[in-house]
């Protein structure tokens, strides 16, 4: 009787996953097949146009990246560190921890759009930073902010106490324990978090359509305030015309946008082995 | 002078009466083992020594631990100060995830010692005394993570001589670990006493008799015997240390 739930189970549970695998499969290899001819030094290096033989993705690719970088300026420290403290500082000790804990769960759930409307409101509006880059990584930040303090804290719980204790017994203070015994502990789990955390910043178009990035730029975007578009924006403007052209070009674009982010999958990978190179052999 | 007092030492866990009213007096270079059933207060008191019980929620603490006759437990006792007299070897290995070097140089480090040339000299001096230099002489900079459990559990005693405590306490510092390595680090304890007072929890009663001079046995949070191990061993007063040696409870 158990070993036949086992057996259906087992199936059951190796069905689902192949669903899964095979619906994304499908999906790639038509992405591919359609979009992988327009990949060219040209379309990677050319403005946006109104012809789409003409069309590339390079203010694109540009304020992708720009996002990237600012995004992660921003939510990185302030994740970490809140994560730490909440982990290490105060671990539902008071009401209010318990408060910040239940609201940092929730606020990962929260759909994008709505940091959106708030980023408009907030830094669009109120900080009167327009449609800038800033504003845009401002408000992804606010939007994965989450996801890095929840991985952080999860990291940092998986330290075993012996660790700590151990610290404490040299003489080390909290916060040298912290810094010196937890953080290089943890280092691998609470980058894979923030990697992963920007894997889908990338992928964001609707928070930045809101808060007022462009659809057609034709330049690279020069400073934090300049305005910009991104990947998955210039596909969304893509897919919305009629003419097939548009849609190859589409289909090229999030070719080069699953590049990017397996490339930062990649290197959580690498990080990883390097890391437990380290810390098990 | 005893090097160690503990007098009338109360501990409680929230409701629960962990020790009930402990007094010891340790002399200088000696070796104490603290012997009896596991949950008696043993580990509890051992932690008491470098202040480790403060880490923990609930904990309530009442009379007087003296180091060279100053409590302790005072206002002014500086934590940090007092773990730097008073090192710690615990029941499993613990290494930092880090270089073997810099597992023996953290409590250095941390302590604000920066002088690189004093690091390496300390360094080879502590992994010398733990007996561990010529296994790992030509590999200080691999992960402590490689080492073998035994060898894992040496990097920390070199770890916690590296700072130069007086005190050394040991809580089963051999309970993880096979014959042969167990047998390094009694041999390493018996080396150790010449420069150090040392406080070993153990639960095997062996062990208990070849590394210390004086022995202690614990039972339900009470200090029920202490004195020469050899008297608590050929000839202990009260039944409850007789049936508990030869093995008839715990």
């Amino acid at each position: 009787m158990k070993r036949w739930s086992d057996i259906i189970f087992k199936y059951f549970g190796l069905a689902c996953t192949f669903i899964g695998l095979f619906l994304l499969s499908v999906f790639i290899y038509k992405i591919i097949s359609i979009g992988i001819e327009r990949i060219d030094w040209n379309f990677l290096t050319n403005y946006p146009s109104r012809r789409p033989e003409r069309a590339g993705i390079l203010s694109a690719i540009m304020g992708s990246v720009w996002i990237i970088v600012l995004t992660a300026i921003i939510s990185v420290p302030i994740g970490i560190s809140a994560g730490l403290y909440l982990e290490e500082y105060g671990k539902g000790k008071t009401w209010y921890n318990k408060l910040i804990e239940l609201n940092i769960t929730n606020l990962a759930g929260v759909p994008s759009i709505i940091y959106g409307l708030l980023g408009l409101e907030i830094f669009n509006r109120s900080l009167s930073l327009g449609g800038s880059l800033l504003s845009g990584a401002s408000t992804l930040a606010l939007l994965i902010l989450p996801i890095i303090i929840v991985s952080t804290r999860e990291a940092v719980r998986a330290v075993p106490n012996s660790i700590r204790e151990a610290s404490f017994a040299l003489g080390a203070s909290k916060w040298q324990t912290v810094w010196r015994a937890v953080i290089p502990s943890s280092l691998s789990g609470i980058l894979t978090g923030v990697i992963l955390a920007i894997s889908r910043a990338v992928g964001e178009a609707a928070p930045l359509i809101v808060v007022g990035a462009l659809a057609y730029v034709p330049f690279v975007p020069n400073g934090p305030m300049s305005d910009f578009t991104v990947l998955p924006i210039q596909i969304f403007n893509w897919t919305s015309r009629p003419q097939h052209g548009f849609l190859v070009n589409a289909s090229a674009a999030i070719i080069v946008l699953l590049a990017i982010t397996l490339f930062l999958n990649l290197i959580v990978i690498i990080m990883r082995i390097r890391r437990e190179k380290l810390t098990k052999k | 002078m005893y090097k160690l007092e503990s007098k009338a030492i109360h501990l409680h866990y929230g409701d629960f009466h962990a020790l009930k009213g402990i007094d010891m007096k340790v002399t200088e270079n000696s070796v104490v083992s603290l012997i009896g059933p596991s949950g008696c207060g043993k580990s509890t008191y051992l932690r008491l020594f470098n202040r480790m019980n403060d880490l923990i929620d609930g904990v309530k603490i009442e009379g007087q631990i003296l180091l060279d006759g100053k409590d302790i437990y005072d206002k002014n006792t500086k934590v940090d100060e007092l773990r730097k007299k008073v090192g710690m070897v615990f029941q499993k290995p613990n290494p930092f995830p880090k270089s073997i070097f810099e597992n023996v140089a953290f409590g250095l480090r941390v302590n604000g010692i920066k002088h690189s040339s004093y690091i390496e000299e300390r360094v080879e001096t502590s992994l010398k005394q733990a007996a561990l230099w010529d296994e790992v002489k030509d590999k200080l900079k691999k992960s402590a993570l490689a080492l073998s459990g035994g060898q894992q559990q040496r990097l920390c005693i070199a770890r916690a001589l590296a700072i130069e405590p007086s005190i050394l306490l040991m809580d089963e510092p051999a309970s993880a670990l096979d014959p042969i390595s167990t047998a390094k680090i009694e041999e390493l304890i018996y080396e150790l006493k010449k420069n150090y007072t040392i406080l070993i929890v153990t639960h095997n009663m062996q062990q208990a008799s070849r590394v210390s001079d004086y022995t202690a046995f614990f039972y339900l949070g009470e200090l029920v015997e202490f004195g020469a191990t050899r008297d608590i061993f050929t000839n202990p007063v009260n039944t409850r240390t007789q049936n508990y040696i030869t093995g008839r409870f715990g």
